[in-house]
C-alpha cells in the first residue's frame, strides 16, 4: 500500500486507510480512483498528486 | 515575436496558473516573476512543517528551473517589478529591465499585516508568510521555549499547534474573545480553545500586545491588560493585506483587494487579477481552492474560452491535530442562527437561515466526518 500527497496542499491519501467519508473503501489503490476526482481539501486534480515515501 | 501572457508571482496562484494554461495551449509563451527565489512550494505547509519534520530546503517541491522545464516558460526569480504600464502593455523591473505582455495577470499575494507595536524589540517581531520567512523563522526558534503568538486566527492557532511537536511552549494574544471568531461561534470556539489548551497551547483572550522589549536573550510584552509576559521569540499572524501598491499606481481599482469581475478582469483591458492579491466581485478569500477555482477559470479565458469563475461553498480546512476543525462561514450579514448538536469526541455548528436552510457549519473533532456531506447541503458562494 501506498500514500500519495497532493503537492498544492500538502493532503495525503494513504491508500490502507482510503477516504470513507468519500467512498473510498480502505484499501483502495491510486490507480483505482477515477481520473476526475479531485482533492478534497484544495480542489486539485489527480494529475497534480505525487507519490511520497513514509 | 508575439508578447507572452506574464504572469507576476509565482506563488500556488501565479504557478498554478501556468499548469492549467499549459494543460490547454501547448505553445503560447509564458513569462512568470517574482522576487523570491521562485520555488515551488505549498504554503499551507508552512504550518505543520514542523510536526512533519520539514525545513524550508524540503518544502521546495521544484525550483524555478524545474518549473520552467515542466511549464515551457521563462521565470525570471528574484526580480523585483517596479511599475505597470497599461497603455503600452508593459511592465517595468527595478533593474530596468521592461517586459511586454499580450495579457498580465497579477498574481502577487498580500502582505503580513504588522502591529503597530513599540518597543526596541518590534522590529523582531516574525511573520510567516512564505519559504524565506519560514527559513527565518525555523532558525530562530532553535533553542526556543516560549512562543509569544500574535493573533489567534487560522494561522496564529496552527503555528501554536504545531510548535507543541518542537516541545515549544505557545501563548496565543488576541483582543477577540474566543480563538478563530471569524470561522467560529462562541460556543465551539471555546470547545476548539479546550482542544488546543488540553494539548499544551496557552491562549490569553481579550488581551492585545502594546509593546515588545528586548530583555538581555529573551522579550518582554507589554500587554493592554498592564501585565507582561516573557518569551524567546514573537510571531505575529494578525491577518493579511492584498498587495495593490503596483495596481494602484497603475490606475487600475483596487479596493481592499484588486477589484475583478467573475471572469478575474481588473479594471484596465488585458489585466487580471487572482489569489491572495485579488478582490473577486466583491469576496478576497485568501485560500487555495478559491484560487485553484480562480486559475481553471481564468486559464480558459486566456486561451480563448471567456470563462466565468464559480464558487460552490468552500469550507476551511484548520490544520489544528490536537482538534481537527473545519469550518464554512455563512456570508457576511446573512440572517439565521447557529444550532449545535454534540456527537460523540465533537462539536457540529450549523447555520441555519430563517426558512430551515443550511449555510455555514463549524465541525470540530469526530464531526468533521461530516464535512462532504454538509458541504453538499449549502448555496454556492458565487
Ligand atoms: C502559514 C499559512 C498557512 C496556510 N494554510 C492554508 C490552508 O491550510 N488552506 C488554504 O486553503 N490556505 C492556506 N493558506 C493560504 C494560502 O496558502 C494562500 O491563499 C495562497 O498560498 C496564496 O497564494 P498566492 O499565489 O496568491 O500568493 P503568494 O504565495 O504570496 O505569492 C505571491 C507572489 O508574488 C511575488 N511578488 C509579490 N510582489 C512582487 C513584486 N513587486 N515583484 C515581483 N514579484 C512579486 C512573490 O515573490 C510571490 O511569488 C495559508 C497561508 C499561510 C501563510
Ligand atoms: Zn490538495
Amino acid at each position: 500500500m501506498k500514500t500519495f500527497q497532493c503537492i498544492v496542499c500538502g493532503f495525503i491519501y494513504d491508500e490502507a486507510a482510503g477516504l470513507p467519508e468519500e467512498g473510498l473503501a480502505p484499501g483502495t489503490r491510486w490507480a483505482d480512483i477515477p481520473d476526475d476526482w479531485a482533492c478534497p481539501d484544495c480542489g486539485v486534480a489527480k494529475s497534480d498528486f505525487e507519490m511520497v515515501e513514509i | 515575436m508575439t508578447a507572452p501572457i506574464l504572469i507576476l508571482g509565482t506563488g500556488l496562484a501565479g504557478y498554478n496558473l501556468a499548469r492549467e494554461i499549459r494543460k490547454l495551449d501547448k505553445s503560447v509563451p509564458l513569462v512568470l516573476v517574482s522576487r523570491d527565489d521562485a520555488p515551488f512550494y505549498s504554503k499551507p505547509m508552512l504550518s505543520n512543517a514542523l510536526a512533519s519534520g520539514k525545513s524550508a530546503a524540503t518544502l521546495v517541491m521544484k525550483t524555478a528551473e524545474r518549473m520552467a522545464e515542466e511549464l515551457d516558460a521563462r521565470i525570471l526569480a528574484r526580480r523585483q517589478v517596479t511599475a505597470i504600464d497599461t497603455s503600452a502593455r508593459q511592465v517595468s523591473l527595478q533593474d530596468g529591465e521592461v517586459l511586454p505582455y499580450r495579457d498580465l495577470v497579477l498574481a502577487l499575494g498580500a502582505d503580513p499585516i504588522r502591529l503597530p507595536l513599540d518597543g526596541d524589540a518590534a522590529p523582531e517581531v516574525l511573520s510567516v508568510n512564505d519559504l524565506d520567512d519560514f527559513a527565518r523563522f525555523s532558525a530562530r526558534l532553535d533553542g526556543a521555549r516560549r512562543v509569544a503568538i500574535l493573533g489567534g486566527g487560522l494561522i496564529g492557532c496552527e503555528f501554536a499547534n504545531d510548535m507543541l511537536a518542537r516541545g515549544i511552549e505557545p501563548t496565543v494574544f488576541d483582543p477577540a474573545p474566543w480563538p478563530l471568531g471569524r470561522l467560529l461561534p462562541e460556543e465551539a470556539g471555546a470547545y476548539f480553545r479546550a482542544g488546543l489548551e488540553a494539548a499544551g497551547v496557552v491562549f490569553r483572550m481579550g488581551i492585545s500586545a502594546i509593546g515588545v522589549d528586548r530583555q538581555g536573550a529573551t522579550y518582554r510584552l507589554r500587554l493592554s491588560d498592564g501585565s507582561v509576559a516573557e518569551a524567546d521569540l514573537v510571531l505575529s499572524a494578525v491577518g493579511l493585506r492584498p498587495r495593490i501598491g503596483l495596481a494602484e499606481a497603475a490606475a487600475i481599482q483596487v479596493g481592499r483587494g484588486i477589484v475583478t469581475d467573475r471572469h478575474l478582469a481588473s479594471s484596465a483591458a488585458g489585466v487580471s487579477a487572482i489569489g491572495d492579491c485579488a478582490e473577486v466581485v466583491g469576496l478576497s478569500l485568501p485560500f487555495v481552492m478559491p484560487i485553484m477555482q480562480q486559475v481553471r477559470a481564468l486559464a480558459k479565458t486566456l486561451t480563448g474560452t471567456p470563462t466565468a469563475v464559480s464558487y460552490p461553498a468552500m469550507p476551511v480546512l484548520v490544520k489544528t491535530p490536537a482538534l481537527p476543525t473545519v469550518a464554512a462561514p455563512p456570508p457576511a450579514g446573512l440572517a439565521g442562527e447557529w444550532v449545535l448538536t454534540h456527537p460523540e469526541g465533537g462539536l457540529e455548528a450549523l447555520f441555519l437561515t430563517p426558512d430551515g436552510s443550511p449555510a455555514g457549519f463549524a465541525l470540530l473533532g469526530a464531526a468533521t466526518s461530516r464535512k462532504q456531506v454538509l458541504a453538499a447541503s449549502l448555496p454556492a458562494w458565487l
